[in-house]
């Protein structure tokens, strides 16, 4: 990786940072509803991968947790920001919400909150471009707790039984809400239990960028190449509760101290200082500059959209004037 | 005009619609090699070939959601659920995806996957195999539901599934694949919305669907010819949405309702139906309406019992001579 994408990187990732801690401060002034899952401290993952995909062609899945996959994707954060906020102007009009982001253009294909629920639409996906003869992969990021699903199991068994172009990204952050891995599942090394599916893995740091990214370019090739399905496993950590209605009380303040002295970004931008291509002079500017582009665009933006017009509450039930539904085009 | 069975019905909508269209699929258990459990599908591998023909492995939630996923990308799914037994393990991604991702997405994406799937009690198949679950699928919001009671509907409503842009679920019958009936020799697109009188009377209406159709039919021919009632017979075979104004337009014509169904009464096309009937015409109607529905059971394995638990023509001529006060 050469040093204007790691600095890049270093300004995506630290935009992501600033822009979910922002959400965090609307939801507690009740700007944003329901629920809403914060991406700090996994930042490396999203990015390190996608920095080895095709942008704008791969296909993109995944959970609740999505805000950051979808900008990361190409996404504009005001439309992801409008959308949190339930403004017409959100990438779905104020109809999904902070689950279900979704930026079709940009082919990321949706947050989806049940969990396992995007393995299958995953495959699926991945036999899509297969039939229609792409060279596209699809790429889909769940969580660890999401490996006890049946649809993990059901999924990667159909991804390697017809070679499906299909990536799985796990973010093993070790906790599905407040229950700690070893407490929900039998083999913790998320990247073992593949093998009973013949599908190569690995495991390795998700928080450092430049680490994912290698093993992401070296398991994108293999999906790429035609060799059927791949699954990387990251380890990493959420700094905040599972969601805002979380206390977080389940766990150990060592433990999170010993994560935080791993902080993707800071990793990163030492890594940057230390070989001189950035002061840190350079990285408070760049933190200033995107903590006033998220207020100055992203957030006025989103409080000055209007609300979705009552005639959307009923659009998109059904198709409009599908003539299938009356016995054909006459 | 050829006669055929019910399943060369449906395998024809397949053919014809994995001719006209590349990217249309199907796919479930034991279809392609075995030909299908109900021959639905049969010799379709050998013509169009594993990718597009795709025997799966038995996991229903896992590869209906695979279908609804690559219906994402203007692949054309037809997904069939051996039983609807077993399509409740499937309701995760119907539901939750399928039916939703147009409304969540705010109109960015749409699932136009059909699942068809084999319902109703057959015969001595036991309580986990005797599932009538119209019901579940007709109250979800951006899920169509279609049932078909002839070979002819069976391939006019797979055909226009296939190329609706919405998920469709079409409920199948067990035991109704060999019935007979005329089926066109030229393409056709059955409405999915909508009902149909399958025959006209003026004394009463009889709402059917899928088996429950045939029930009414034999029950009409007995009121006419041993008690003078003229019964009419509506065939719901559209059952999300159901057809309001079909239903206002009989009963205001006949003034009196019985709503025939296969399944328990509870929560069921009966209930429905019959609020139906007061939001619309309850004014009109000279009697309370009335339903005929199955026994609140598990369906039994002893045939005799199995018989008691689930409605016949008879139960329905009982029923409408008690409306009109002549039993007893
Ligand atoms: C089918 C289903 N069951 C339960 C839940 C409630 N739930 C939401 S997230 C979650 C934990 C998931 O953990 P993991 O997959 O590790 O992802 P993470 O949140 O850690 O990123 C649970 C239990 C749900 N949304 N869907
Ligand atoms: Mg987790």
């Amino acid at each position: 990786m050469d040093v204007a994408a790691k600095k890049r990187l270093l300004r995506e990732m630290l935009f992501a940072r600033r822009f979910e801690e922002r959400c965090y401060e609307a939801y507690v002034e009740r700007k944003i509803g329901g629920f809403l899952h914060l991406y700090s401290g996994e930042e490396a993952c999203a990015h390190g991968v996608l920095e080895a995909a095709n942008i704008g062609s791969d296909y993109v899945i995944t959970s609740y947790r999505d805000h950051i996959h979808a900008i990361k994707s190409g996404m504009d954060p005001k439309e992801v920001m409008a959308e949190l906020y339930a403004k017409e102007t959100g990438c779905c009009k104020g109809l999904g919400g902070s689950m279900h982001i979704f930026g079709v253009e940009h082919r990321f294909m949706g947050g989806y909150a049940l969990v396992g629920g995007p393995f299958p639409l995953a495959a699926g996906l991945a036999k899509g471009i297969k039939m229609k003869g792409g060279s596209e992969i699809c790429i889909c990021f769940l969580g660890d707790a999401a490996n006890n699903q049946g649809t993990f199991h059901e999924s990667l068994n159909m991804a390697k039984i017809w070679n499906l172009p299909v990536l799985y990204v796990c973010e093993n952050n070790l906790y599905g809400i407040g229950t700690r891995i070893d407490r929900s599942t039998a083999v913790v090394d998320q990247y073992k239990r593949v093998s009973g599916y013949d599908i190569p893995s690995e495991q390795v740091d998700g928080q450092d960028v430049e680490v994912v990214y290698a093993a992401a370019q070296k398991a994108i090739n293999h999906v790429r190449s035609g060799k059927g399905p791949y699954f990387l496993e990251l380890m990493t950590y959420r700094y905040r509760g599972h969601s805002m209605s979380d206390s977080n009380a389940y766990r150990a303040k060592d433990e999170e101290r010993v994560w935080s002295k791993r902080d993707p970004i800071i990793m990163l931008r030492d890594r940057l200082v230390e070989a001189g291509e950035i002061t840190e002079d350079d990285y408070k500017k760049m933190d200033d500059e995107i903590l006033e582009d998220i207020e100055n665009n992203v957030i006025k933006f989103s409080e000055e959209s209007p609300e979705p017009s009552m005639d959307l509450l009923e659009k998109y039930v059904l198709a409009e004037n599908d003539p299938w539904v009356h016995g054909g085009p006459k | 005009m050829a006669n055929i069975m019910l399943w060369e019905a449906i395998r024809r909508a397949h053919d014809e619609e994995m001719t006209n269209d590349p990217l249309v699929i199907c796919m479930g258990e034991d279809i392609g090699v075995a030909g299908g459990t109900y021959k639905a599908t049969n010799g379709l591998y050998d013509k169009y070939g594993p990718e597009r023909v795709i025997d799966t492995p038995i996991s229903e939630n896992g590869f209906t959601g695979l279908a609804i996923g690559a219906s994402f990308i203007g692949v054309r799914p037809i997904v069939e659920i051996m039983s609807v037994n077993f399509a409740w393990l499937a309701m995760d991604q119907i539901f939750n995806t399928a039916a939703k991702v147009r409304y969540m997405s705010g109109g960015q994406l749409e699932a136009p996957v059909v699942i068809r799937s084999a319902g109703g009690t057959a015969h001595q198949l036991g309580a986990q195999h005797s599932a009538r679950m119209e019901k579940v699928f007709m109250g979800i919001a951006g899920l169509r539901v279609v049932t078909p009671s002839n070979p002819k509907q069976a391939y006019g409503l797979l055909k226009s599934a296939v190329r609706c842009n919405d998920p469709v679920f079409i409920n199948e019958h067990e035991i109704m694949y060999n019935m007979k009936g005329e089926v066109p020799d030229e393409e056709f697109f059955h409405p999915l919305e909508g009902s149909e009188v399958t025959r006209p009377g003026r004394d009463i209406t009889l709402f059917g669907y899928n088996i429950s159709v045939h029930w009414c039919l034999q029950a009409a021919d007995i009121l006419s010819k041993k008690h003078g009632i003229e019964a009419e017979v509506v065939d719901l075979y559209a059952l999300n949405p159901l057809d309001r104004e079909g239903i206002r337009n009989s009963v205001s014509k006949t003034h009196r309702a019985m709503i025939v169904e296969e399944a328990e009464a509870a929560v069921g096309v009966g209930s429905e139906v019959m609020a139906i009937i007061n939001e619309e015409c309850f004014y009109e109607l000279d009697a309370p309406p009335g339903r005929v529905s199955a026994k609140n059971v598990p369906i039994p394995y002893n045939h005799t019992l199995e018989k008691a638990a689930i409605p016949n023509a008879n139960d329905v001529v009982n029923a409408v001579l008690n409306m009109f006060g002549k039993n007893g």
